[in-house]
């Protein structure tokens, strides 16, 4: 997945927690402007708080670029950190992993289910790259 | 190729506008395109002459530029006219051939009036029938891509009236609502149905939903799933989620399937599930005495 | 703290959190808020959730862990006023939110909490 032919509508540095906040409300609003349904806005927009939090936590910050697809009716979020990226991909996706004492770790595998398009790139010591395309309609 | 292509067509067009046109509807009449239980006889003529009259416009402008190319811009006219008179023709219940049939009878009026003009010359006239019968061919593929275009937005909206059809939540009483699941359930009327359920108890402000399951073909583990979180769903509202219609038969599944229904409450019928969800709003159901039936 | 507040109201804590909380506002709300149950010694407590757009899995999480604090200092949490789409999704996360009770308006769960005899005598001793 590559946004090549997409137009970048919004660049947020991620260095505080204000700035999921941020993070979320911009992508809100790219979805309200593509027409996106109420169900289809709240889903992407969690999925792109529980990425973007993640490289605030687990990698100390991050760019998080989104885009308007070409089709208009779907937007994309591109989240880059540059921490210590993940070990193990699989372990990292799977419903109850978590790498901090508490955390239910629903995260990642989640945003895959919220979104219509998910990819994850990541190696150790390269940091971790996850690209995300939320529709704004179930059909 | 000459760079005025299509130039004697472009001629004819012109000087029997009228006589082409009336060739053409006759033409159609004996194809079997021409529908006069749809169409008036006035009708059809203004709709071929608005046709006829996009083409020529057609002609004219890609001639100039010696390029022929249906998505062209000169072609936008009759691009838009086209799917104006196949939208209609859908409308009203033309068939996809015959739609066809009728463009492609275009070509015996001009292509008689070309061999006339170019009697003497060939090569020409191959030239301009060749490519004219690749342009009303190009036309009446066209067509048909509209049609097929059209019949799914037809298909579409059946389904959503269908959907709206089968999800309706009826309000039972004060704070309760019932849904009737009927037929089957995929992942996608699972969203819809929990979406219009969710949406309406907000609206209502209902405290109990039966959701009743007795018009449901069969429940697969698939949609157990899709119930239960529906009832999750419900629960997470603040309203409490009742699943009725459950038949001995489904039980039975349930138990093999390895369902845990865990909180949900379920029921067998309907009435019990009416009966449980009046309570916990404070009503009853009672019998009334012979005196008062009477009067009615 | 603007993005969420405590309020005493019907011997219950009506806490209101707006759309523009923070994880470190949240934890801090979490915070003061046990400490709120312990002072007034209430029986319930009341969430209001309805200004939310989404609920994701951390602040799912800290509406668990909420509850569960509140709980071991004898007091049931209520969380109202969830959005349809916020449900939706959050079933869809997995996240069932059991220790929760749940309720449509804080008025609702007033109601609730009446039955249950959590306000009726509400201060204990």
């Amino acid at each position: 997945m590559v946004f090549d032919e997409a137009d970048r509508i919004a660049t947020i540095e991620l260095e505080q927690d204000r700035d999921v906040v941020r993070a979320r409300s911009r992508v809100a609003d790219a979805m309200k402007e593509c027409g996106s349904s109420e169900l289809m806005q709240t889903r992407f927009v969690t999925a792109v708080s529980e990425v973007v939090r993640n490289a605030l936590t687990h990698a100390g910050g991050g760019t998080l670029a989104i885009y308007a697809m070409p089709n208009k009716r779907q937007v994309g979020i591109e989240c880059r950190d540059c921490g210590k990226g993940i070990e193990d991909i699989d372990a990292a996706m799977a419903d109850g992993f978590t790498t901090r004492r508490g955390s239910m770790g629903r995260g990642l595998g989640g945003a895959k289910r919220l979104s219509k398009t998910f990819a994850i790139d990541s190696s150790p010591g390269k940091g971790t790259t996850v690209r995300m395309i939320g529709a704004c309609s179930l059909r | 190729m000459s760079d005025k292509i299509l130039e004697t067509t472009l001629e004819v067009l012109k000087e029997d506008a009228e006589g082409i046109l009336a060739d053409w509807i006759e033409q159609a009449d004996e194809d079997g395109a021409k529908r006069i239980d749809l169409f008036s006889e006035k009708e059809e003529r203004d709709q071929a002459a608005s046709l006829l009259r996009s083409f020529r416009l057609g002609v004219r402008d890609a001639s100039k530029d010696g390029e022929f190319d249906l998505q062209d811009e000169h072609w936008a006219d009759l691009r838009g006219i086209l799917s104006e008179i196949t939208h209609e023709r859908v409308e009203r219940g033309v068939l996809p051939g015959e739609m066809a049939a009728l463009i492609l009878a275009l070509k015996t009026p001009l292509f008689e009036r070309l061999t006339e003009k170019l009697e003497s010359d060939p090569e020409r006239l191959i030239e301009e029938v060749l490519l004219l019968s690749k342009a009303i061919d190009a036309f009446a593929i066209y067509s048909n891509e509209v049609f097929i275009a059209e019949r799914e937005q037809v298909i579409e909206r059946q389904r959503d009236e269908m959907m709206e059809l089968s999800t309706p939540v009826v309000e039972l009483w004060d704070k309760v609502l019932t849904l009737p699941l009927i037929g089957t359930l995929d992942s996608l009327r699972a969203q819809e149905v929990m979406e219009s359920l969710l949406q309406a108890i907000v609206e209502r402000q209902a405290e109990v939903v039966i959701v009743d399951i007795t018009g449901v073909k069969t429940v697969d583990t698939q949609v157990a799933q899709h119930l239960l979180r529906t009832a999750a769903a419900v629960r997470l509202m603040g309203a409490r989620c009742i699943i009725s219609g459950i038949s001995p038969k489904i039980a039975q599944a349930m138990v093999e399937l390895g369902v845990d229904v865990g909180e949900v409450r379920t029921r067998s019928s309907l009435r019990s599930a009416l009966m449980d969800a009046l309570t916990s709003v404070g009503v009853a159901i009672r019998p009334i005495n012979d005196d008062k039936r009477n009067a009615k | 703290m603007n993005a969420a507040a405590i309020y005493a109201v019907e011997g219950v804590l009506l806490v209101s959190i707006t759309s523009d909380i923070t994880d470190t506002d949240i934890i801090d709300l979490q915070e003061a808020l046990s400490k709120r149950i312990a002072d007034t010694e209430c029986r319930g407590v009341v969430v209001d959730i309805s200004a939310l757009e989404i609920v994701d899995t951390f602040v799912g999480r800290v509406l668990a862990q909420l509850t569960s604090v509140a709980r071991l200092l004898d007091a049931e949490t209520y969380v109202v006023g969830m959005r349809p789409a916020v449900a939706m999704t959050l079933v869809e996360l997995g996240m069932y939110l059991p220790e929760n009770h749940t309720a449509l308006t804080l008025s609702h769960a007033l109601d609730k909490m009446r039955q249950s005899g959590l306000i009726d005598g509400l201060r204990r001793g």
